[in-house]
């Protein structure tokens, strides 16, 4: 049997391989990518049916209650960021791979947000009309969830890999990560009221990317060694 | 200059549950040979092999890769190594060829579309890149995964049970593939329930739990 000549990649097209293989997954179970957009918009329309018609009150709710609700989808997404991958024994192909874990985990996480971080972000401005909020405030809110769902996806992939294989992970996940994500709810959903209010948001911004920054560094690596012990 | 590559356990213990498993394992395997370690259920079989690829801890001894700890080199080292579990790590609902193509793309090379159907005719899967993972047999599902070993350079292969769901055909052509490896200079760590003859050069034999 005669020996292959194949092939080299670089490194760039690995990753690139590997996003490729996270988003072919994801179209092959399109129910996945959509439940938790579905969630978004049942949770957040649930609120102007149950506080009633008063636009006073649902105006000033409309940020947090959006912010709120974009944190349980994707909550509700991220059990599912490993466990497929963990239960096959892809997971360990991929720590046993010459490519750096850091990287892998990096592109599962913006495999993440593109596909469930984004359509929050997509679908968010229709829901603010619910809530009647305007131009300007929609945009804002767009904006700050276009700067914090990226952070969401990196964070909650480090409770993603320290879950894997436990039982009732789901609600352990939610235990571990929610309180991580209070800075950028706070930060998220203060700009939109911030700006209402006649404050610049540039504060707010910039510590959104800030915490984006930190995460693009620092939840990758965390993340790894969280897999490393989970798959001992 | 360039060492020999050898694969060396010196030392090497392992306990599961507070129940030693093995301890004192010493054993040098170097380039051509293949070592087939052998013992009953629960000997520790799979632990070993998970210690030698690196994903579970060492908890007594040291493995060393060209004389080097593996854990201190640990990138190098999966460079050189290509490891089949239990598990065939295969995502069902994608096609044969994503699946493959992710897994060469992983150790970085890209096999073109005629290599691929080469290898999986050589596996006796040939037609099949296109379809569906989950539309495959066991057997079938074993076959595409041990064709990842053609598809990656690896030096060292560490195949746990290989020969599980193979049939007698399949038996004979990974034995021919994993001789045709040693004969190009490659080492392989292998557990199997069955004795199988790989090429003219005997095993290594390591028995756990004797």
């Amino acid at each position: 049997m005669k020996k292959l000549q194949l092939r080299k990649l670089g490194l760039a097209s690995v990753l690139l391989a590997a996003l490729r293989r996270e988003i072919s997954l994801a179209m092959r179970q399109k129910g996945e990518v959509l439940t938790p957009l579905m969630f978004f918009v049942v949770i957040a329309s649930l609120f102007p049916l149950g506080v009633g018609p008063e636009s006073a009150l649902l105006l000033r709710m409309a940020p947090g209650v959006l912010w709120v609700s974009a944190l349980l989808a994707a909550m509700l997404s991220l059990q599912r960021l490993f466990a497929m991958d963990y239960a096959d024994g892809s997971l360990e192909q991929m720590v046993l791979s010459a490519t750096p874990l850091g990287l892998l985990v990096a592109v599962k996480a913006f495999a993440h947000f593109l596909l469930s971080g984004l359509p929050l972000v997509l679908m968010a401005p229709v829901l603010g009309l619910q809530f009647g909020l305007e131009g300007r405030a929609l945009g804002i809110l767009m904006l700050t969830l276009l700067l914090g769902t990226p952070t969401l996806s990196l964070i909650g992939s480090i409770g993603a890999a320290l879950t894997l294989g436990v039982r009732g992970a789901g609600v352990l996940l939610s235990l571990l990560i929610l309180p991580l994500y209070i800075p950028v709810l706070i930060f998220g959903a203060g700009a939109v009221e911030a700006d209402a209010a006649g404050l610049g948001i540039g504060g707010h911004l910039s510590l959104l990317a800030a915490l984006l920054v930190l995460s693009i560094f620092f939840a990758p690596l965390a993340t790894t060694t969280a897999l490393r012990i989970s798959l001992e | 200059m360039k060492t020999a590559p050898t694969l060396t356990f010196s030392q090497l213990g392992c306990s599961r549950g507070g129940r030693l498993l093995f301890h004192g394992i010493d054993c040098v395997l170097e380039a051509g040979r293949w070592l087939y370690v052998a013992g009953a259920n629960g000997v520790g079989k799979t632990s070993l092999l998970r210690m030698v690829c690196g994903l579970a801890p060492i908890e007594a001894g040291q493995i060393l890769w060209k004389g080097v700890s593996i854990h201190a080199q640990r990138d190098a080292y999966h460079q050189d190594l290509c490891y089949l579990g239990h598990l065939n790590a295969l995502q069902e609902s994608i096609s044969v060829r994503e699946n493959l193509s992710f897994t060469a793309a992983l150790s970085g090379f890209a096999p073109s579309g005629a290599q691929m159907q080469e290898v999986l005719t050589r596996f006796g899967v040939g037609g099949r890149e296109h379809q569906l993972v989950r539309h495959l047999s066991q057997g079938q599902k074993r076959r595409v995964a041990l064709s990842r070993l053609a598809l990656n350079p690896a030096r060292l292969w560490v195949l746990d049970e290989p020969f599980v769901a193979m049939d007698e055909a399949g038996v004979r052509m990974l034995a021919e593939l994993i001789a045709a490896h040693l004969e190009g200079g490659g080492m392989a760590v292998v557990t199997s329930h069955q004795q199988v003859a790989i090429g003219s050069m005997p095993a290594q034999l390591l028995e756990l739990g004797a």
